[in-house]
């Protein structure tokens, strides 16, 4: 399977995507610059994290000018698989592939920590390797992780069951103490409808290695693997 | 660009003694430009007139230091080919006018003091002191400083993995902002900060040139008053520019047309030209209609000690021009020849045709001024160290004192403050802020570096050579009780006018203590910085030396498991290495509980502490520990309780002690040097009392881990001295800090 990872100007999570994908999970990867207009032959798509342009004007509203952003669009509406992280998350939902918007924090500050999570859908292509409603741990590191949607898309979203990730307690609960940035009904990732392009605030690629005391990032990136090999197979 | 007005000279700090010095070695008169770029180069900022006889004391060289002072960042080989680059800086003045950008550009300053060794920058870290937070005004700083961290190291993707907050009334009006960064690099692709090769471009990167940051360097030589509100002096950060330029640096590093490459810091384009050109026995030449600038009307003397931030200073090989524009070109940076290497030593600056400066280089560095500075020891010195222990009631309750300890800022828990700061971007953080000890894995080898601060500026109040080598031994106590090798240090020493004898008295003394400390435990001092004039309206900090210290893990057990403070799991031993004397002077009890900072502070023995630190990186090498924990600042009982607080599984301790043959609040709280508190399991508790005794190091048990609080009794008393739950402690600790914002959802 073939992993390509965007490159913005700003972009500061490119390498930690690149270790898991590539050397974590052996899988080959390629960084493709955000000046391009085409993208190589690959499976699926990363929007890493960081501060693509300085977060000037609005977290993720430059870079979606970029010109590989009508490659990326396209490949999403072809089926591709698309995973947006943290800022990646933010430029999705700027270029329209996601519905929502990112806020500031309630806090007004950035805010670094691990968070509890549910998988509240284990049936798309990011989260098979997942239980049902399985209780995970993912670290979080950004400024506007406050998600906002109007009530009728939220209707939405819950009624295709798109929200693939919420902050909850330590009962597995969304709660309004575990929920770190403000986000409405708790929600830490979404996909769209069709189930290809998913984006979240927490950083999975920062819980896939042993050593950094958190591994259950690494079976978002295996749930891919899995997902593409029976596709391929179909 | 203006002609420079022949009545005013703004940008003159230089003494009489000094111009006419200038005249000597010019043999004239120095023009507007020319005083300005003396006044800048010769400012004690950038010329360290007033410590550098002082510093030549330092121990340097060792076996593994590839660059020591006098380059941007020490260099350090750290095995397999790889090298290790870290220096500690201060940002002090400016973190006090304009609190953000200060502190943000302090980030950028070090991060570009890294990476033009070649390194990419890793980790950062962060020494801040701030006066007590009850002053609006310091929970403004406070506030401010830490977002202009955040916002700088965030966006530019360097985790800030530790550090230290210590709070006192000495730094009210008189904030210390001190960053330190560590890159790694191959061995190969170390560069520095020399020019070299007659007739090889000078090359401008970055930014354009504005007015911001103009008089920075003379502006920290001098004191503050009460209407400093000089903000042109800070200069205004920009990571986004800077996130650019490390890339850019390293291609440009990578691709070898470099020469030499040097951030234009303090005084901006005049200390980075001719700092290359001393370093290569060389001249530099620029023209300065060639400059990139944002701003109309600018003087030359503003071009030259201009200090926009985010630009490079850089000698590329000749014939090469294209390729060094193209990679700069791609990252959207200005690039521009401004100049190239002569063999004549002067640097000379020119509005195209037109000479505007031409000065020796030596003259702006080897011939500046420098001051033997008169040294008086302070007439409170004596009053100070006259603590009647006497007069100090027993406190009634312990537990109510541990809890208030905990509770006061100094003690309390950071995470307010470094869950701002993006502590696990790279994926290398093995050992997170918040324990004193911060570690970073290297990916692709078998390699960590652990890396810690520390300073205690009480201690040097009441005793300055001891706080300089307590310094160093708490630094590296800190990384043996990960397991870590210290390679070796960088330091900040913060103190306040030079021009007092007091002053230079506790720099002096300061300085001796780091030294011996250094000579003892073998570790060199590779980079540092000296921030003087810390004084405002004559009121001068206490001298505040900061240790930068960098320890070395090969062992992958110590880097898949690593040695942390907190407990591991019940039932385990709890053995104190060290003993436990009545030194309560300078200590956090005192200060905190009975609001007196006097007495002699702890002692130090060298040999002793280097067998505790010995003997705990051999026992953590050989798998026998389950954790570690320095014993100091707080003593004992706090110690203890940061064992229980630490403790992920919310481990508690049970323990007994014989009864003391002094105070008990001496031996509860005294703060007693070499001393690491350890667990073992019970099966290897005879292989370390072994290794101890072998050691001849004096040790105790004193009790074991489990249930979940902590209870310390006296042997043969039915109750407990202290005996509170980890959720009361938590609750003390956790708030310290934080309640102090209104903002904080996150309060945990």
């Amino acid at each position: 399977m073939r992993f390509g990872i965007i490159v913005f100007p700003g972009s500061n999570c490119d390498h930690d995507c690149q270790y898991v994908t590539e050397t974590l999970l052996g899988e080959p990867t390629h960084f493709i610059w955000h000046q391009e207009t085409t993208l190589p032959e690959i499976d699926a798509l990363i929007v890493p994290g960081g501060f693509s342009y300085g977060d000037y004007l609005r977290a993720g509203a430059i870079a979606r000018f970029s010109p590989i952003m009508d490659a990326v669009i396209d490949f999403a509406q072809k089926g591709g698989y698309v995973l947006g992280i943290c800022n990646g998350f933010q430029i999705l939902t700027e270029a329209g592939l996601l519905s929502g918007a990112l806020l500031q924090n309630r806090s007004t500050k950035f805010i670094c920590k691990w968070t509890a999570l549910r998988v509240e859908s284990n049936q798309t292509d990011f989260t098979r390797a997942y239980q049902a409603k399985q209780r995970i741990s993912l670290p979080i590191a950004h400024a506007d992780g406050n998600y906002f949607i109007d009530r009728e898309h939220l209707a939405e979203l819950e009624t295709n069951n798109q929200i693939v990730f919420r902050y909850v307690d330590d009962s597995g609960e969304p709660s309004e103490k575990s929920n770190p940035n403000g986000s409405v009904n708790n929600i830490a990732g979404i996909c769209n409808e069709a189930g290809n392009v998913l984006g979240m605030m927490p950083h999975p690629e920062r819980a896939a290695d042993p050593v950094l005391g958190g591994i259950d990032g690494i079976k978002l990136f295996q749930s891919l693997q899995i997902s593409w090999k029976q596709h391929v197979r179909a | 660009m203006s002609e420079p007005e022949q009545e005013a000279i703004p940008y003159h700090t230089l003494t009489g003694e000094e111009y006419e010095k200038t005249k000597t070695l010019l043999g004239r008169s120095p023009n507007a430009t020319e005083l300005a770029i003396f006044s800048a180069m010769w400012s004690e900022h950038c010329s360290y007139k007033s410590s550098r006889p002082y510093l030549k004391r330092f121990p340097t060289e060792g076996e593994h230091v590839i660059h020591g002072p006098g380059e941007n960042a020490g260099v350090v080989d750290i095995g397999d080919g790889w090298v290790a680059v870290f220096k500690i800086e201060s940002h002090n003045h400016p973190s006090y006018i304009e609190p953000f950008q200060g502190a943000a550009t302090g980030v950028g300053g070090i991060l570009r003091d890294v990476f033009t060794m070649g390194a990419r920058p890793v980790a950062l870290l962060n020494s801040l002191r701030f006066g007590p937070l009850e002053i609006p005004k310091n929970r403004y700083l406070l506030e401010q400083v830490v977002a202009g961290i955040a916002g700088y190291g965030n966006c530019i993707g360097v985790p800030t993995v530790g550090g230290e907050i210590v709070f006192n009334e000495t730094y009210s009006k008189n904030p210390l902002v001190n960053v330190f960064c560590l890159g790694i690099a191959k061995k190969e692709e170390i560069v520095t900060a020399t020019a070299s090769g007659v007739g090889n471009p000078v090359i401008y990167v970055g930014s354009k040139t504005g007015r911001d940051g103009v008089h920075g360097a003379t502006m920290a030589s001098a004191e503050l008053d009460e209407s400093t509100q000089d903000r042109h002096t800070v200069q205004v950060g920009d990571p986004f520019t800077e996130k650019r330029l490390v890339e850019a640096c390293l291609e440009l590093i990578h691709s070898g047309c470099l020469v030499g490459i040097q951030d234009m810091g303090a005084a901006g384009l005049t200390s980075s030209a001719t700092e290359m050109a001393d370093r290569g026995n060389c001249g530099i030449e620029i023209d300065l209609a060639k400059v990139p600038l944002r701003e109309e009307k600018i003087t030359y003397e503003e071009i030259m000690i201009s200090e926009s931030q985010e630009r490079m200073l850089l000698v590329a090989e000749k014939g090469r021009e294209a390729e060094v524009a193209a990679i700069f070109n791609k990252w959207d940076l200005d690039v521009a020849q401004i100049g190239w290497v002569t063999d004549d030593k002067y640097f000379r600056v020119k509005d195209g045709d037109q000479v505007v400066a031409e000065i020796p280089v030596n003259a702006l560095t080897a011939e500046a001024p420098v001051y033997d500075r008169p040294v008086k020891e302070p007439a409170f010195q004596d009053m100070l160290l006259g603590l009647n222990i006497d007069g100090i009631s027993t406190p009634k309750s312990f537990s109510k004192t541990l809890l208030t300890i905990l509770g006061s800022p100094n003690f309390s828990s950071k995470a307010w403050v470094y869950q701002q700061y993006d502590h696990m971007i790279q994926t290398n953080t093995v050992i997170p802020p918040g324990s004193g000890v911060a570690m970073i894995r290297l990916k692709g080898t078998e390699k960590a570096l652990a890396m810690t601060t520390d300073g205690n500026s009480v201690y040097s109040l009441l005793n300055p050579y001891f706080g300089g080598a307590i310094a160093v031994a708490e630094a590296s106590r800190n990384l043996a009780c990960v397991g870590a090798k210290p390679i070796g240090l960088t330091n900040c020493l913060n103190f306040g006018n030079p021009e007092r004898p007091e002053t230079m008295w506790a720099f002096g003394l300061t300085v001796e203590g780091i030294r011996d400390a250094c000579t003892n435990f073998e570790i060199p001092v590779v980079s540092g910085n000296v921030s003087l004039y810390n004084e405002t309206l004559g009121l001068g900090i206490y001298p505040t030396p900061v240790i930068g210290m960098v320890g070395l893990v090969d062992l992958m057990d110590l880097i898949k498991n690593p040695l942390t403070p907190g407990f591991k799991r019940p039932g385990e031993k709890i053995v104190l290495i060290g003993d436990t004397r009545e030194e309560l002077g300078g200590s956090a009890y005192l200060k905190i509980i009975h609001s007196q900072e006097r007495g002699y502070p702890p002692n130090l023995d060298f040999k002793k502490e280097i067998g505790v630190q010995a003997l705990v990186r051999e026992a953590a090498h050989a798998g026998l520990l389950s954790s570690a924990h320095d014993c100091s600042e707080g003593g004992l009982a706090v110690t203890l309780a940061e064992c229980c607080l630490l403790s992920e599984k919310h481990v508690g301790a049970k323990v007994e002690i014989a009864p003391p043959s002094f105070r008990m609040d001496g031996y509860l709280f005294g703060e007693s040097q070499s001393r690491i508190i350890v667990t073992v399991k019970e099966s290897h508790l005879s292989a370390l009392k072994n290794r101890i005794e072998k050691q001849g190091l004096p040790y105790s048990i004193l009790g074991d881990t489990g249930g979940s609080g902590l209870e310390i009794s006296v042997q043969n008393k039915t109750h407990p001295i202290i005996h509170l739950s980890i959720d009361e402690m938590h609750a003390s600790q956790s708030k310290g800090i934080s309640h102090y914002f209104t903002d904080s959802t996150d309060k945990e």
